[in-house]
């Protein structure tokens, strides 16, 4: 389902104006499924949805499968709803260099948060 | 045209802290019982406006608030750019009883939230016999941290948005739009340091866990309300604290996070009106 990601991005112009200043290779890991995610001057340029072929990130947000599906429900249940409740709770890890994501928290947060919208995000669809 | 204004009124009490002189700004409501509301760490007095203008609490409480020194319009003590500030167990009862008894106010009631809400822990062990009733609002003896301070407080990143998109997800989902980001933008505004400074408190000097077994309920009544959004201190921090405090009354509440009075003030209403309701009546009865 996070193939839709770029496009949601990029189409929210308040979203990608917050993230002017950010340019970083990140990693969102869901279950066993690397998404390596290219950002330039906030807009999502790259998507890769193949395993993670030793390309370089500087930090990375994973967590199973099911955690993520139950951030996502549109009205998340408590523990489940922050990206810090989950790595609290050790639901996800937060690891490498964290500077970019600390620096743009609201930008990375917001961004994490799109799939809740099912409008834009199926369930079903590549990447989990 | 008649000017719309709130009930709400602001004053500036001279007082000393830490033995140096300090202007600490306060803001009232009401008249009755008083009610003294401390605000949550990095953060000052206007996340209580809307206790403040609700008759229904004004009506029978004065309720106040004042700004730790370093937030809002306390400004911080002569000399604060050369040194760091740090909030202990020590320096903040001080200022609460030295607030208390400035203002002569008789066995107030004492409501604080999250660092405020652990300080009424110490109040009640130390100093029940001072106050009529002690609420802690998501409080607990001790909790686990969950991030590192040192990001607060660094030049390559901003200290207001780190501040805000650190404790966003601590305001429940449920939350209305416009008092979420009212109460983000409290954090946003955050003072270099200020939010680190009040941590030094809540992580590093303020394990109550030694503590709780002296609390005398029947001294003090104390109650215990924490939201199930916060994962800060969680329901589980306060449900175990509550335990070992005989006659503490817990409640937690629905739909509310970490911030119940600015993030929902309705909601937030239907679990403190009780509680307030009981403490008005047993004042009537007393």
């Amino acid at each position: 389902m996070l193939d839709a990601l770029p496009a949601a991005v990029n189409s929210r112009p308040q979203l990608v104006h917050r993230g002017r200043f950010l340019t970083v290779d990140f990693r969102l890991t869901v279950g066993a499924v690397a998404h390596d995610i290219h950002i330039h001057q906030g807009r999502i340029t790259d998507l890769r949805i193949d395993g993670g072929l030793l390309r370089p990130w500087r930090f990375q947000i994973a967590a199973a499968r099911e955690v993520w599906e139950r951030f996502w429900e549109p009205m998340p249940a408590p523990g489940y709803h922050d990206i810090f409740a989950l790595t609290k709770s050790g639901h996800a890890v937060l690891e490498g260099d964290l500077l970019p994501f600390m620096s743009n928290l609201r930008y990375f947060k917001e961004m994490i948060a799109l799939p809740r919208d099912t409008t834009l995000f199926s369930k079903e669809g590549s990447g989990g | 045209m008649s000017a719309q204004l709130e009930p709400i009124v602001g004053r500036y009490l001279r007082t000393t802290w830490q033995g140096r002189p300090v202007r600490l700004y306060f803001e009232e409501a009401g008249g009755g019982i008083p009610l003294v509301c401390l605000h949550t760490a990095g953060c000052d007095t206007s996340q209580f406006r809307h206790l403040m203008t609700d008759p229904a609490i004004t009506d029978r409480f004065r309720v106040l608030a004042f700004d730790l020194p370093w937030r809002g319009k306390s400004p911080p003590p002569v000399g604060w750019q050369d040194e760091e500030y740090a909030l202990t167990t020590d320096s903040y009862t001080e200022i609460i009883r030295t607030f208390c008894a400035a203002l002569e106010l008789d066995k107030p009631v004492v409501m604080g939230c999250s660092m405020g809400g652990r300080i009424t822990l110490n109040l009640a062990a130390r100093h029940g016999a001072e106050f009529r009733a002690l609420i802690g609002l998501e409080a607990a003896d001790h909790q686990t941290p969950w991030y590192d301070t040192e990001w607060l407080n660094r030049p390559d990143v901003h200290g207001g948005e780190v501040c805000a998109g650190l404790i966003s997800g601590l305001v429940a989902p449920q939350s209305p739009d416009e008092a979420r980001w009212e109460t983000l933008w409290q954090y946003l505004q955050s003072g270099p340091g200020v939010f680190k400074g009040d941590l030094h408190f809540y992580r590093a000097d303020s394990d109550y866990r030694d503590r709780t077994g002296l609390i005398d309920t029947a001294v003090c009544p104390l109650y215990l309300l924490t939201g199930e959004y916060d994962f800060s201190c969680t329901v589980e921090d306060t449900t175990r604290t509550g335990a070992a405090i005989p006659g503490a009354k817990v409640t937690i509440m629905r739909e509310l996070g970490h911030f119940p009075m600015s993030e929902n003030p309705a909601k937030f209403r239907e679990y403190i009106l009780p509680v307030l309701n009981e403490i008005a009546a047993a004042g009537a009865d007393g």
